[in-house]
């Protein structure tokens, strides 16, 4: 077994090499079934974190977003399907600051049944389970990234 | 073998930047066989063309600085190549500047240098850059804080545990020791990890001189039955 190579912050400089054209859109915007995912990323004084880059990804569908000056990003995404547990998206977060990537997941919110069982959700405590699920928001489905303080996001470790 | 050492925490006071972005729960613990075999996310809308792989030749006319070649194998936890996965670079120019529109460190912009690369790994996991060398550039972590030269690093592999985005060092760089970024490293080898070495069999004589540096990625060989 050889070392991993040891992970460095993407640093605050990637706007101009890491995104690409389309890279919001994991799916077509006019597919039936595309949704529009906003959030923001905030740090533990609850600013916005404006040089954050997230990627959103699950089974065929890929998407990257670089927050803006709001720390807000967006994804166009489809439910993914599922053979067992709850649809989620896997998003992973880098910004200045973060030695290592952060790892969480996006679940659904018309999801509750499927919510309710699903094992990955179970091992989270209850009261923090909520950061891992989007809010309905009109058309549009929400969901907020916090580093820290109340409501903080929910990471895994791998 | 403790490779823990050899990962940054997430909290790292003398780069200060982590004290309001780094998580202060503990992160959830996934059992091994829900994560490590997730395959990783779909590159392929990212679009890489031959000529991303030289970043001296992006513009009109030649970058100014030392002409380089960066190349290595990007090889997973058991020494096997990774193939066909996607190598994005980034970095400032020779004077120590970023095309990126936040850097307003006052030194040159090159408008024959973006800094900006990709390729995809061979089939033995090499991948190759033809670059100019970065320079140092100060940063207001502290008083006099100066980055080494360094080259950023991002690499997919084949799941969601072999994701990698670091940063290559040259060697001998005096500033190496005093760089609270690389610090964060506990266990100084990994640090050196980190650090290329001159290569004379990459040298190309009387034209650029070669670093190598090898990458590896977490986990073993994608076994797609198990994922």
């Amino acid at each position: 077994m050889t070392a991993p190579t040891p992970s460095q912050t993407v640093g605050p400089f990637f706007g101009f090499a890491l995104p690409f054209e389309n890279d919001a859109l994991a799916t077509a915007v006019d597919s039936p079934d595309a949704t529009r995912v906003e959030g923001q990323v905030f740090d533990g004084d609850s600013e916005p974190v404006g040089d954050a880059l997230l990627e959103a990804f699950q089974g065929d569908q890929f998407a990257r977003c670089r927050t803006d000056g709001e720390g807000a990003f967006h994804f166009t995404v489809h439910k993914p399907p599922v053979s067992d547990g709850a649809p989620y998206l896997n998003i992973t977060v880098f910004a200045r600051g973060l030695l290592r990537h952060l790892h969480t997941r996006m679940y659904f919110p018309d999801e509750d049944r499927a919510n309710r069982v699903d094992r990955v959700l179970g091992l989270v405590a209850e009261s923090r389970r909520h950061t891992l699920i989007a809010r309905r928001d009109g058309e549009n489905l929400r969901f907020d990234v916090r580093l820290q303080g109340e409501s903080e996001t929910v990471f895994f470790a791998l | 073998m403790n490779t823990l050492d050899y990962e940054p925490p997430y909290l790292h006071p003398d780069y200060r930047s982590t004290e309001l972005r780094a998580p202060k729960h503990e992160p959830v613990v996934l059992p091994d066989e829900w994560f490590h075999n997730v395959p990783g996310p779909v590159f392929g809308r990212i679009p890489v063309r031959d000529e991303d792989a030289d970043l001296t030749r992006q513009h009109r006319g030649e970058p100014l600085g030392e002409r380089i070649i960066i190349t290595g194998r990007v090889l997973d936890s058991d020494g096997q190549p990774v193939r066909k996965t996607l190598v994005e670079v980034w970095q400032a120019n020779a004077a120590g500047r970023y095309v990126d529109s936040a850097d307003d460190h006052p030194a040159p912009l090159d408008s024959n240098f973006t800094g900006a690369g990709r390729a995809l790994t061979d089939q033995d996991g090499f991948y190759r850059f033809v670059t100019v060398k970065p320079g140092a550039y100060p940063w207001r972590n502290h008083l006099n804080a100066w980055r080494p030269a360094h080259v950023h690093f991002s690499l997919f592999g084949p799941s969601l545990a072999s994701r990698l985005v670091t940063q290559m060092y040259f060697p001998g760089d005096p500033l190496i020791p005093l760089d609270p970024i690389l610090s964060s490293i506990p266990d100084p080898r990994g640090r050196e990890l980190l650090i290329a070495r001159l290569d004379l069999d990459t040298t190309v004589p009387d034209w650029a001189l070669g670093y190598r540096w090898d990458i590896v990625l977490r986990g073993g060989r994608a076994t797609p039955s198990d994922a």
